[in-house]
């Protein structure tokens, strides 16, 4: 990581299909305080699609994303 | 001062014209607001079908992980998935014990829409999830329960069927009603989806 992103909690959504990852990043991320960063790991393809759309509609922030094999590795900024 | 005065006069005048363009606009925004739907997705859930239920509370539960509210209908065909398996009651006439016994008996008695095949197919499929993780109906009930997905339930249907309240499963947010509710919820709802 080049830049340090300062992450509160894990979030391990693997193997777990639609709609699990958004439901439970969610749950989550209610657990952090607004400005705090959650990491989540999903292997669910369409994850790549849905956290974005999730977070514009929530009004939270996908700082990062990135992809390690199958793994989808998102860093979520609560703001909301 | 002459130059004053006329200074002055046209300022009252439209000074009392914003007033006035203010007053319309606040009660042309109230009419507004009034009409204006929430960030809410209602669903009519018509069909008894695994899939197919399946599909509106993969929807309900995704919507509220998106900060929506989600409040799903229960009717007709639907209306029998929300039945307590463990639950009996009595006092039933030979049509509502007929459709009682007919009619699936909560989610895990009901069948696919397509390849049910006598059952193989919803056996198949069911384990096929497993395999897979998908959430099953009683995993997305609970889901939904827990997400504070409102439930209401067609009253028509459950009579038609001759359902009893008593055989119906415990859920928070669970309430019986007509037509009426649920366009109440629907009139301002951004989605409206029929299953």
């Amino acid at each position: 990581m080049s830049e340090e992103i300062k992450v509160e909690k894990v979030m391990d959504l693997k193997g777990l299909p639609c709609p699990m990852p958004v439901v439970k990043v969610s749950k989550g991320i209610k657990e952090i305080e607004i400005g705090q960063v959650i990491e989540a790991h999903s292997t669910d393809p369409g994850s790549l699609t849905d956290f974005p759309a999730w977070a514009r509609t929530s009004g939270n922030e996908i700082l990062k994303t990135e992809q390690d094999g199958k793994t989808i590795k998102f860093f979520i900024k609560r703001k909301a | 001062m002459p130059q004053a005065e006329s200074a002055i006069q046209p300022q009252d005048v439209s000074l009392q014209q914003i007033e006035e363009q203010l007053a319309a606009l606040k009660s042309r925004i109230d009419v507004l607001d009034k009409k204006a739907t929430e960030p809410k997705v209602a669903t009519i859930v018509f069909s008894g079908d695994l899939d197919k239920v399946l599909a509106a509370f993969v929807i309900a539960t995704g919507a509220v992980a998106m900060g929506m509210e989600a409040v799903m209908f229960f009717t007709f065909w639907g209306t029998p998935v929300l039945r307590d398996k463990k639950k009996s009651v009595g006092g039933k006439d030979t049509m509502g014990k007929m459709f009682g016994t007919m009619l699936p008996k909560g989610t895990s008695d009901v069948k696919l829409s397509k390849m049910n095949m006598g059952g193989m197919g919803t056996a198949m499929m069911r384990s096929l999830m497993k395999k897979k993780n998908v959430a099953t109906l009683e995993q997305m009930l609970e889901m939904a329960e827990e997400l504070e997905v409102k439930i209401f339930v067609c009253e028509m249907s459950m009579d038609l069927m001759g359902f009893k309240r008593e055989e119906m499963i415990e859920y928070k947010d669970l309430t019986f009603c007509g037509v009426a509710k649920f366009l109440e919820e629907a009139n301002n709802s951004r989605i409206t989806l029929f299953i």
